[in-house]
C-alpha cells in the first residue's frame, strides 16, 4: 500500500516513578490494515493504548493521526478528529438502554447548542432522529438489533464488547484502537468478533488491536508488534513473528528459546 | 425516560396544579401550594445537576438569594420591573456559576461540593452583612409583581393566594417541560453518560468539564428564579433564603423523592414543604427530620420514592 498510514507512533515512551512503561516505540497503521500488539502481561500494551488515546500524556515521542500531530490531545478531541477505542474492562453506560449507549456516540456530530435541546426545538429533535437511525443501523451491523430497547446493564459479556465497538463506530472513526475485544468471549462470540473487524478494515478504517488470543491474532493480522517490558522487541507479519526467537524468549523464558 | 414518561409527568403536574385547590379547605393552601411548586422549581435544577450530571451542590440556595434579592433591590435601585428582575437575578446567577463552576469541575471527584458550601455561605454573609444594601438579617420589602392587577383589567379576578399558586405552577411546569426535553436530548444524554463513566464519555467525543459546568449554570437559573419567585410571592425576604439550611433543604428534597426523576423530585418537595406546614411541632425539629430522612432513604431507597415504586409497580426501572 502506498497511502499514507492514518495512525503513526514515533518514539513514543513514559514513564512511571522511575519505571519506563513504554520507551521508544514506532510503528505506523495504514487504512483498512489490523495491526495487533502482543507481548506478555505488564508488557505496557494498555500503557500504549492509553497514551494513543489521550488518557495518558506521553513522556516523549509523537501520534500522528493521519499526518496531523495531536500527541496529547485530551480523549474528547481525539475522538472528535476519529480516534477511537474500546476498553479491556468494558466502558458501557449500564443505565442506558443499548441503543442510547450506540446515540451517545453521536453525541459529536450532533453538538448543537444546549438551548435547542432545552426549548426542545427542530432542530435538537432534527439531530435526534438522525442519531437514532444511524446508531440503529449500526446495532444491526453487530447483530444486536434486537436487543436495541434493553438496558446494557443486563447484556451478556460478548454482546456488551460488541456494543462498545458499536458506540466506537458512531464516530466515524479513522483509527479504532481495540483493547481485548475477544476477551472473556467464547469461541463462537469470538469469531464474531473477528468478522466484525475485519469488516470494519474493510471499510478504510485503520485497527489497532491488542488481544492475548493469539489464534485470533494470528488469524486476522495484517502485521504484529511484539512489546515486551514496554519495548518494541519485533515486529512483522504474523509467520514471521511467530517464528522470531526473541518473541518466543519474551512468552515462553529466556531459558527455553535458548535450549 | 421515553416520550411517555415525559407527557406522563407533564399531564399529571398540569392536572395536579389545576385539581388541587377543588379540595383545599381554605385559602390558606393555596400558599402552601405556591411553595411546593417554587421548591418543587429549585428541585428540578438540582435533579439536573446531580440526578443527571452526578454533580453535588450545598450552595444552591446562593442561587435563590440572588434571584430574590435581585428582585428586591433591583426595582428600587434601578428602576427595572420585578418582572425584569427575575431575568437579571437568573443572568446574575448565571455568571456566577460559570465563574464558579469553571475552574472547580476540571477536577475530578467531589470538589464542587465544596466549592459551592463556600460560595453559599459567602452569599449569605454578604446579604446578612451589607445592611446598606440589603437591610441585613432584618429582611426587606419586595415590590408587587403587578401581574395580578394587569389580570383583574382583563377580567381575571383572582385572590393574591389564587394568583401565586397559579402562576408558580405555570411555572413549575414550563421548568419541568425544560429538564425533561433535556432529558433525552442530546446535552441529556451526554450528561447521563458522563454520570455513567467519565473515561468512556470522554472517548465518544463528549467534552466531561464544559457539560458538567452547563448542567451547573442551568440548574443555577432554576434556584434562582425559585428565590425570586418566593420572594414576590411574600412581598418580603431575609437572608435565611441564602442559608446553608435552605441548599440541605433542596438537596434532600430531591434525594427523598428520586434525585434522577423530575416527577420524583416534585414529590419530594411536596412532602417536605408540607410537613411542617401540617405538624407544626416539626418546625422545631427541621434539621434533625432532614438529616434522618436523608439517612433513611441512603438505607432503604437508594433512588428516592418515586423511581422505586415506580420499579416496582413495572417490575423494571425507567
Amino acid at each position: 500500500m502506498t497511502t499514507t498510514p492514518l495512525l503513526a507512533l514515533e518514539g513514543l515512551g513514559i514513564t512511571f516513578g522511575g519505571l519506563k512503561a513504554v520507551n521508544d516505540v514506532s510503528f505506523t497503521v495504514k487504512p483498512g490494515e489490523i495491526v495487533s500488539v502482543i507481548g506478555p502481561n505488564g508488557a505496557g500494551k494498555t500503557t500504549l493504548f492509553n497514551m494513543i488515546s489521550g488518557i495518558y500524556t506521553p513522556g516523549a515521542g509523537k501520534v500522528r493521526l493521519a499526518g496531523e500531530d495531536v500527541t496529547a490531545l485530551s480523549p474528547h478531541l481525539l475522538a472528535r478528529r476519529g480516534m477511537c477505542r474500546t476498553f479491556q474492562n468494558l466502558q458501557v453506560f449500564q443505565t442506558m438502554t443499548v441503543l442510547e449507549n450506540v446515540i451517545s456516540g453521536y453525541h459529536l456530530q450532533e453538538s448543537g447548542s444546549v438551548l435547542a435541546d432545552l426549548l426542545n426545538l427542530p432542530a435538537s429533535r432534527r439531530r435526534a432522529k438522525q442519531a437514532e437511525e444511524g446508531a440503529r443501523a449500526l446495532l444491526k451491523r453487530v447483530g444486536l438489533d434486537r436487543a436495541a430497547e434493553r438496558e446494557a446493564g443486563s447484556l451478556s459479556y460478548g454482546s456488551l464488547k460488541r456494543l462498545e465497538i458499536a458506540r466506537a463506530m458512531a464516530l466515524s472513526p479513522k483509527v479504532l484502537l481495540l483493547d481485548e475485544p475477544a476477551a472473556g468471549c467464547n469461541a463462537v462470540e469470538t469469531e464474531e468478533i473477528d468478522h466484525l473487524i475485519a469488516e470494519i478494515a474493510a471499510s478504510g478504517v485503520a485497527i489497532l488491536l491488542v488481544e492475548h488470543d493469539m489464534k485470533m491474532v494470528m488469524r486476522i493480522s495484517n502485521h504484529i508488534v511484539v512489546l515486551d517490558h514496554g519495548e518494541k522487541i519485533a515486529e512483522g507479519d504474523p509467520a514471521t513473528v511467530s517464528q522470531n526467537p526473541a518473541v518466543i524468549a519474551a512468552y515462553l523464558g529466556a531459558e527455553n528459546a535458548a535450549g | 425516560m421515553n416520550l411517555s414518561t415525559k407527557t406522563a409527568t407533564l399531564l399529571g403536574l398540569a392536572a395536579l396544579v389545576a385539581l388541587a385547590p377543588l379540595f383545599f379547605p381554605s385559602g390558606f393552601y393555596y400558599r402552601v401550594g405556591a411553595l411546593i411548586f417554587v421548591n418543587g422549581l429549585a428541585v428540578t435544577g438540582i435533579v439536573i445537576l446531580t440526578g443527571w450530571a452526578g454533580q453535588i451542590s450545598l450552595g444552591h440556595a446562593g442561587f435563590a438569594g440572588i434571584g430574590a434579592y435581585a428582585c428586591a433591590l433591583a426595582p428600587v435601585h434601578w428602576g427595572i420591573h420585578p418582572g425584569l428582575a427575575i431575568f437579571l437575578g437568573a443572568a446574575v446567577s448565571a455568571l456566577l456559576a460559570f465563574l464558579v463552576g469553571r475552574p472547580i469541575l476540571r477536577l475530578k471527584g467531589y470538589y464542587l461540593a465544596v466549592a459551592s458550601l463556600g460560595m453559599g455561605i459567602l452569599i449569605s454573609m454578604v446579604l446578612n452583612n451589607e445592611r446598606d444594601l440589603t437591610r441585613g438579617p432584618d429582611g426587606i420589602d419586595v415590590p408587587e409583581l403587578g401581574l395580578r392587577a394587569v389580570l383583574k383589567t382583563a377580567g381575571l379576578d383572582l385572590t393574591n393566594g389564587q394568583f401565586w399558586y397559579f402562576f408558580c405552577g405555570l411555572i413549575l411546569l414550563l421548568g419541568a417541560w425544560i429538564a425533561l426535553n433535556l432529558h433525552d436530548s442530546p446535552t441529556g444524554r451526554a450528561l447521563r453518560a458522563l454520570h455513567g463513566s467519565e473515561v468512556a464519555a470522554r472517548t465518544v467525543g463528549i467534552d466531561v468539564p464544559r457539560l458538567k459546568l452547563q448542567a451547573f449554570v442551568i440548574s443555577a437559573v432554576y434556584a434562582s428564579v425559585s428565590g425570586s419567585l418566593l420572594a414576590l410571592q411574600n412581598k418580603f425576604i431575609t437572608p435565611d433564603v441564602a442559608g446553608f439550611m435552605h441548599s440541605v433543604e433542596m438537596v434532600t428534597m430531591a434525594v427523598l423523592g428520586g434525585v434522577g426523576s423530575v416527577a420524583g423530585a416534585i414529590f419530594g418537595a411536596a412532602v417536605l414543604t408540607l410537613l411542617p406546614q401540617v405538624l407544626t411541632v416539626f418546625a422545631e425539629y427541621e434539621q434533625l427530620v432532614l438529616g434522618l430522612v436523608m439517612v433513611l432513604v441512603m438505607i432503604f431507597l437508594r433512588e428516592g420514592v418515586v423511581p422505586s415504586i415506580l420499579r416496582k409497580i413495572r417490575g423494571t426501572g425507567e
